[in-house]
């Protein structure tokens, strides 16, 4: 704990919620002041709370927290955004689930304002919740956060070698974190193979504005078969390297297979 | 300075309790040893008969005696089994039982969908109630999950596998609680009970 201030004003989203004791619950925040952060509501439970409903999971929200002995407890919350279209649609309330989730996974409760975070998550979340093409947004996320968190794979040159990527199919390698050349990818093992038009794309999110990189939609879904099929390896990439990252599966990806049949 | 091990040994198994601490796991294990005995008789022999004479009902998995398959709802003949209303939890049938003024059959799902823990519809007892449904009888479903986003997600759920069985699938209302405060409700309340608003008469 930085300093022993009582009581702070924050602007947070929900990230997840818990039961806790009798009728209360624990809340995983990220705020915009301190990054993530836990935080108990008493009487969240019960049917009359004043807070409950402003603390929905994905809600953005302006709280007042103040100091408990070990956790914060939320005396004040006031709805700002509550992203309602993410919880009327299964398939969305699963991609919302899915940023939440990495956020989740790869940030620690550090007190630490990282701002660029904060609105990298609110922009996603209303992306979703407007119905913009879900796969663009997710992707741009994920190349977002892996900059942010110091985790930015190479796309330009390859990993290995140093040397500038050539336009032709490549390899990926999740230990190496980006694009090993079809030179140095003869003799490495565990690689993933990744196609010229996919690399493209992500090398594309990982350089421009979310509206620039939306424009990627339409030449996307002008190939109606190809595009298609960028978009799985692209996504299934990802993941693979998300997986690498966190040592761990990741839950909604299972969730939304499961949920599509 | 160490305890005793039977102490101990039920300290931490008081521990183990959603809700109780180490301070609190202590104060009751010592309030125990200076109670009466009977105290501590009815609560292991409570305790013993939890699991062995408690089963699940297997129509609905709500809570049963041991020894009778199916839960005193599901058996009684004056209860119409042409509606099911589906809940969480069996404490969601006891509140819901409580009010009296619900006459059809429960479905107990024991849990929720929740995409960030990773529970999916096999997870809980969806499969059963669409078994249940298929083999007719049934016209209406109430999905009487929390109002959560997880309880949300997982009536958007049921209603996706209901909708070719061609029955009407109702949501229990949402709106202000007695006892709320305007001033202090949610926007998500307040468009619902707007929407749904009632001519008094």
């Amino acid at each position: 704990m930085r300093d022993t201030f009582r009581s702070v004003r924050v602007e947070a989203v929900v990230l997840r919620h818990s039961d806790w004791g009798e009728a209360d619950r624990l809340l995983t925040l990220y705020t915009r002041q301190l990054g993530k952060t836990r935080a108990i509501v008493k009487g969240a439970r019960k049917i009359t709370s004043r807070k409950a409903g402003h603390l929905e999971p994905f809600t953005q929200v302006r709280l007042q927290l103040a100091r408990g002995r070990d956790l914060f407890i939320v005396t004040q919350a006031d709805a700002i955004e509550s992203y309602l279209p993410l919880r009327e649609d299964l398939i969305l309330t699963g991609h919302a689930s899915y940023v939440i989730e990495l956020l989740d996974r790869f940030t620690y409760e550090d007190e630490i304002e990282n701002l660029t975070l904060f609105r990298l998550l609110t922009d996603t979340l209303s992306r979703l919740a407007s119905k913009s093409d879900p796969w663009l947004a997710l992707r741009y996320y994920e190349i977002r956060l892996l900059d942010n968190l110091g985790f930015r794979p190479k796309l330009f040159e390859c990993a290995n070698c140093g040397r500038e990527i050539r336009p032709e199919d490549q390899f990926f390698s999740f230990s190496a974190g980006g694009v090993i050349c079809p030179t140095c990818g003869k003799g490495l093992p565990n690689l993933s193979s990744i196609s010229m038009e996919t690399l493209k794309y992500l090398r594309h999110f990982q350089r421009s504005s979310y509206a620039d990189a939306s424009r990627a939609r339409a030449s996307l879904e002008a190939r109606v078969e190809q595009g298609r099929s960028i978009r799985k390896e692209a996504e299934s990439l990802m993941q693979g390297y998300f997986t690498y990252l966190l040592e761990r599966e990741l839950n909604t990806p299972g969730f939304l297979k499961q949920v599509r049949g | 300075m160490l305890l005793p091990e039977p102490i101990q040994k039920l300290i931490n198994a008081f521990e183990r309790l959603p809700g109780i601490g180490p301070k609190s796991a202590s104060r009751l294990a010592f309030y125990l040893l200076r109670a009466p005995e009977d105290v501590a008789q009815d609560l292991s022999e409570a305790l013993n008969g939890l699991k062995d004479k408690i089963a699940f009902c297997e129509e609905c998995f709500n809570i049963t005696e041991a020894g009778h398959p199916r839960c005193e709802v599901c058996e009684n003949p004056k209860r119409d089994s042409a509606v099911i209303c589906v809940v969480e939890e069996a404490l969601d049938v006891l509140a819901l039982e409580r009010v009296g003024a619900y006459n059809g059959k429960y479905h107990v799902l024991h849990g929720v969908l929740s995409p960030i823990e990773g529970v999916g519809p096999d997870d809980i007892k969806i499969k059963p109630l669409i078994e249940r449904v298929a083999r007719g009888g049934v016209k209406e479903i109430i999905l009487a999950t929390n109002p959560s986003m997880e309880g949300d997600a997982t009536a958007l759920y049921l209603q996706q596998q209901l909708r070719p069985h061609k029955i009407q699938v109702t949501r229990l209302a949402r709106g202000l609680p007695v006892g709320g405060d305007l001033e202090y409700a949610d926007q998500n309340t307040l468009l619902r009970a707007l929407s749904g608003r009632q001519e008094m008469s």
